[in-house]
């Protein structure tokens, strides 16, 4: 019941649930909700049993392309995607990581020409030894996920 | 985009690297064949490189080509704050191919993505510089008869040097072993040696320069540069420990060659320079040939 007044159930749209706190905000801006006409419910700072913290979004009658999703996998690796259609999950969407991640990401390189010049930045995602890396397409340089700057 | 360019020695398979070093070998044997009559080369350099700059319009010339361009930022519109998106389409109006250096890391890459015509990497920052390491190459088969199975010291600036990752990269497909001799503060950066775990090349570390290298077919030196740094002190020391002298080479194998990729500071002592084993200033010359092989091959000429 109390759950229910926090974040108010969806009829159609799509819940973006676990979301550690402090990555709501880089979800809502790297899925452009700010520019979304449509009703959207965020909440965060809700207590969670798994992560202490969570956030949690819900956009009402829109459903994402999977490239789009797949950003949420570089700062929120563990967010839980659910697609509703009349009240009901019909969709449980996994999150990997694109195999390209392009603009939201910035080069840590300061002498890299996506930093000096209107290019767009590429990067692309490698696995090295279990761990994430993101390749600068342009200047070569690796960065680990975790340490990633998200424009 | 043109699928011709040579941004990254990466972009090279064996097999290719092999054809470009080839071809080298045939314009080292007659460098004047009039191939290029009639082409347009542009040298565009963002940042001064005489060295390279002269290396690749020799090449031009001596293949019959002509060149356009220019030398330095100062003269060129970029200067005016034009992008380089913008200066590439311009120049690729007269142009058939552009040699381009750049400082800033990745501006081949992207030149290479914006433009009709194929670009040819001389240099983007501390990136790539691809044709200093197949000139490389080219001096290793050249003077040690196979690039297979060969035992490199590296020496110097290992953390900075871009001329030492791409050799590594270059040399991978040839089963080398390497010995990394650096100070603490310029070693070797932990991908490389993760590159050599995953790609099954045995390598040692070391930090003086002292006969550590009597097992060694090749001894490729790099600059220590002063700014790289932070303690002075320590750059003293190091300086002193790093320069190459001829009493050291007593024990070096005889078909050892010494490399440089130019220009030297005081890593190498001048009486090297008298030693057979001395071989940066022949490495030079063989840029030439190595690029005249490069720009045939980047516009389809043989
Ligand atoms: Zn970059």
């Amino acid at each position: 019941m109390e759950k229910e007044l926090k974040v108010a159930a969806l009829r159609n749209g799509t819940v973006i649930d676990h979301i550690p706190a402090d990555k709501l905000y880089k979800v809502v801006s790297i899925l452009h909700l700010n520019e979304c006409a449509q009703q959207i419910t965020i909440g965060n700072n809700l207590d969670s049993a798994k992560i202490g913290k969570k956030g949690i979004i819900k956009i009402s009658d829109r459903v994402f392309a999977q490239v789009e999703t797949n950003k949420i996998a570089l700062i929120a690796p563990n967010a839980k995607i659910n697609i509703i259609r009349d009240f009901v999950v019909v969709e449980k969407r996994a999150l990997c990581l694109p195999k390209d991640i392009h603009e939201i990401v910035q080069c840590a390189n300061p002498n890299c020409i996506t930093n000096n010049q209107p290019v767009k930045t590429h990067f692309h995602v490698v696995t090295l030894g279990g761990e994430v890396i993101l390749k600068c397409h342009y200047c070569e340089r690796e960065v680990k996920r975790e340490d990633a700057k998200i424009k | 985009m043109s699928n011709n360019s040579l941004v990254s020695i990466s972009d090279y398979s064996k097999e290719e690297i092999l054809a470009i070093l080839d071809s080298a070998a045939e314009f080292e044997a007659n460098p004047n064949r009039k191939t290029l009559d009639g082409r347009v080369i542009a040298t565009l350099f963002f940042e001064p490189s005489t060295r390279t700059r002269l290396s690749f319009e020799t090449a031009v010339i001596r293949l019959g080509g002509s060149i356009i361009g220019f030398s330095d930022a100062a003269t060129s519109s970029s200067s005016k704050g034009e992008t380089l998106n913008d200066t590439i389409h311009m120049v690729s109006c007269y142009a058939d191919a552009i040699v381009m250096r750049h400082p800033l890391d990745g501006a081949a890459r992207y030149a290479a993505e914006v433009s009709p015509v194929p670009i040819i990497n001389a240099g983007d920052g501390s990136n790539q510089h691809p044709s200093q390491t197949l000139l490389d190459l080219y001096s290793i088969l050249k003077t040690q008869g196979t690039l297979e199975n060969l035992t490199i010291c590296l020496v110097g600036d290992l953390k900075y040097g871009r001329t030492v990752h791409s050799l590594i990269m270059a040399m991978s497909h040839f089963h080398p072993t390497f010995k990394f001799i650096a100070p603490d503060e310029l070693k070797m950066p932990d991908e490389y040696k993760v590159f050599c775990q995953k790609n099954n090349i045995p390598f040692t570390e070391v930090n003086e320069l002292t006969e550590n290298f009597n097992d060694a077919d090749i001894l490729y030196m790099t600059r220590v540069q002063k700014e790289r740094f932070l303690d002075l002190m320590e750059y003293e020391r190091v300086k002193n420990v790093y320069t190459l002298k001829n009493f050291m080479l007593v024990n070096s194998k005889p078909n050892l060659r010494i490399l440089h990729p130019l220009p030297r500071v005081n890593e190498i002592d001048p009486d090297v320079d008298s030693n057979e084993k001395a071989y940066y200033f022949r490495q030079a010359q063989n840029g030439l040939y190595v690029r005249q092989a490069i720009v045939s091959k980047v516009l389809d000429q043989k």
